[in-house]
């Protein structure tokens, strides 16, 4: 689905992110650990397309088209789509027109959407703002739901997110991924199975997502280089364990 | 001739106050076709089942004035000083003739005006919708308007102003007086639709008693010679009430300089000024002021500008504070559309110009109830034409 060859990339002449590789295979989860300032946030926003990040070297992919310098538009609409950690607020602009937005021209019951994710009560305000770290969280999974992205980029989906609150956006996340087990209508478990799965590129500091997510495999970034490609949990068990001070002995 | 002198001003002398008389018409309908163009863009709705009154001023003749709803009456201004010897008590109240060179014009050379008057604890069903309007090429449109809604009365005024296309030069010097009685409500929504070449000088002066509220809704989204307004608002009354709302689109060519002002003068009382201001390669000065004269009063001023391509934007906000126990705040920003929000729709599948768009459409959208649709839809195509204006 995406494939990410020797990347390199620079903001305002300075390199965030180097010789990054990466594969992730269709209907597969990856979650991407690392500790604050490592480039996970960068290397998501160049995934995206976003202005300020310069590839200087390699190329991205996805569904075997080379992307690397697409316009951001055409990735979105070739089906990524991410779920930001601090998204702007725009004036004037409803949650409810932008979840319109996001479902393009196909059909999707916008009402019904919010009520899944708890946002019935926020579709008429402005998008994101004067939202709480949760509430951010919510409202960009209700717009994903919308979107419907074949690969979904999320960005530190718990942090900020009280512990009442991470189990539904765990549902929620796993519906838009359809890796749920909660059933939706008439759906069996054969007829769920059925149904492809996305991708997705998960970004998480703590960690603590994974209790509610199934990841098929973890790496860790780390000061900008790629390392450890291997079973997300094992990662993180040692990470807490050790921490990231222990990756960096890695880099060195 | 018809140049600003270094002031800012231009002469009213340079202008004709004669103009050839046009007929009466009695049945909305039958107004001409490209009037009635030029009526609509500024929300004159020729079918007038959705409104309660209608006054047409075309030059100096008022060519319609009907009230279909008893307690609303609408009347020329100089029959109906004939018929209240009162009104006279209202009349220049607190706008003097001396104050500028175009309140002397208004008063030397008087023209017509409306008055709309809304009897005690009438409620307008629908607004009421007036149309000043130049057609003749050098005029000067004096009028003097009066609206009185009295104790407990709610009213609703969409007030056009329009030049027709022929007409490339023209004065309009409006001076306006609203009385907003106690408990009673005025919304007056205010569409302006000059030329590049006219020069318009409202005047206006309202004053608010115990409980009332005034909600003034201004739009002006097309080239204007030069504007210059800047309404006083005295909420003399306990708990009184106004709220402003302006949409400012300056295209090159334009020079608007606009503002409220609002002298909170008795307890509780509160006033809400917000504009939004768009140049494209014209001059908008966006000014707001809030006075608070006694303990106990509340205001907000919000002025946002953005710049699209080029132009000039100057917001002034003022507060001033003349006694204890005041709450008062101003913010204002002035920049250019943030890429941050441009490249969040583009992730969400808009290409760059739709992102514009859709957050220029954001921008202006300030909370203008009770807007009519046919308005509604013309502010949409104006943000069309001021995205092209600007790519």
């Amino acid at each position: 689905m995406l494939r990410i060859e020797d990347l390199r990339v620079e903001i305002g002449g300075k390199a965030v992110l180097q010789n990054v590789n990466l594969h992730i295979p269709a209907g597969e989860t990856h979650i991407l650990f690392g500790p604050n300032g490592s480039g996970k946030t960068s290397l998501m926003l160049t995934i995206m397309g976003y202005s300020n990040y310069k590839v200087t070297r390699g190329r991205i992919t996805f569904k075997g088209e080379d992307i690397t310098y697409l316009p951001i538009h055409e990735r979105a609409r070739l089906g990524i789509g991410v779920s930001f950690q601090r998204p702007p607020t725009i004036n004037g602009l409803s949650l409810r027109k932008m979840v319109e937005i996001c479902s393009s021209d196909r059909e999707a019951n916008v009402d019904h959407l919010a009520e899944q994710v708890n946002l019935s009560s926020f579709l008429e305000r402005d998008v994101n703002a004067n939202l709480s770290g949760g509430e951010i969280k919510r409202s960009e999974l209700l717009q994903l739901s919308a979107q419907q992205p074949d690969l979904v980029l999320l960005d530190e989906p718990e942090s900020g997110v009280d512990l009442e609150n991470i189990a539904l956006l765990g549902e929620s996340i796993n519906a838009l991924l359809n890796r749920g087990v909660k059933r939706s209508g008439s759906d069996v478990h054969k007829g769920m199975m059925q149904k492809r799965s996305k991708s997705a590129l998960v970004i998480t500091h703590t960690g603590h997502i994974l209790d509610y997510i199934t990841a098929d495999r973890g790496q860790v970034l780390n000061n900008g280089v790629m390392q450890c490609s291997q079973n997300a949990r094992e990662i993180l068990k040692w990470i807490r364990e050790y921490g990231y001070q222990e990756c960096m002995t890695c880099t060195n | 001739m018809y140049k600003l002198d270094s002031n800012g001003e231009v002469n009213p002398k340079d202008f004709s106050t004669e103009a050839e008389s046009h007929d009466y018409i009695e049945d909305l309908a039958q107004i001409d076709g490209s009037d009635t163009a030029e009526f609509e863009n500024v929300g004159v709705e020729t079918d007038d089942s959705n409104r309660s009154a209608t006054f047409i001023l075309k030059d100096l003749s008022v060519v319609h004035c009907k009230s279909k709803q008893e307690g609303i009456e609408v009347l020329k201004i100089t029959e109906a000083m004939d018929k209240y010897d009162w009104l006279k008590d209202y009349m220049w109240k607190d706008i003097s003739p001396e104050k500028d060179i175009y309140t002397q014009q208004a008063s030397e050379s008087p023209g017509e005006g409306f008055f709309i008057r809304a009897e005690k604890g009438v409620v307008s069903k629908r607004p009421v919708q007036t149309c000043l309007h130049i057609s003749k090429e050098g005029f000067a449109q004096n009028v003097h308007n009066i609206v009185i809604v009295e104790e407990g009365a709610e009213l609703h005024v969409i007030a056009g102003c329009s030049t027709a296309r022929h007409a490339e030069r023209g004065l309009h010097i409006g001076v306006s007086e609203f009385y907003v009685k106690k408990g009673a409500t005025l919304k007056y929504t205010m569409v302006h639709d000059w030329g590049e070449k006219i020069f318009v000088r409202p005047r206006t002066v309202t004053h608010v008693d115990e409980g009332g509220v005034y909600i003034s809704n201004y739009i002006s989204m097309k080239p204007v010679g030069s504007l210059q307004m800047n309404p006083i608002t005295y909420l003399d009354g306990k708990d009184s009430i106004a709220r402003f709302n302006s949409v400012l689109v300056a295209a090159g060519g334009t020079d608007m300089d606009t503002g409220s002002v609002v002298v909170l003068g008795a307890e509780n009382a509160r006033a809400e000024i917000i504009s939004r201001a768009i140049t494209t390669g014209g001059n908008i000065i966006a000014r707001g002021s809030i006075i608070g004269n006694v303990p106990g009063v509340r205001g907000h001023l919000e002025c946002k500008g953005l710049i699209l391509n080029d132009g000039l934007l100057h917001a002034i906000p003022e507060l001033e504070a003349h006694a204890p126990n005041v709450e008062m705040s101003h913010e204002a920003a002035v920049g250019k559309i943030d890429q941050r929000e441009i490249e969040y729709l583009m992730a969400r599948g808009l290409d760059e110009d739709e992102a514009i768009s859709t957050i220029v459409r954001g921008f202006l959208n300030v909370d203008i109830e009770g807007l009519p649709p046919s308005l509604v839809r013309k502010l949409d195509r104006v943000i069309a034409d001021t995205q092209d204006d600007m790519m």
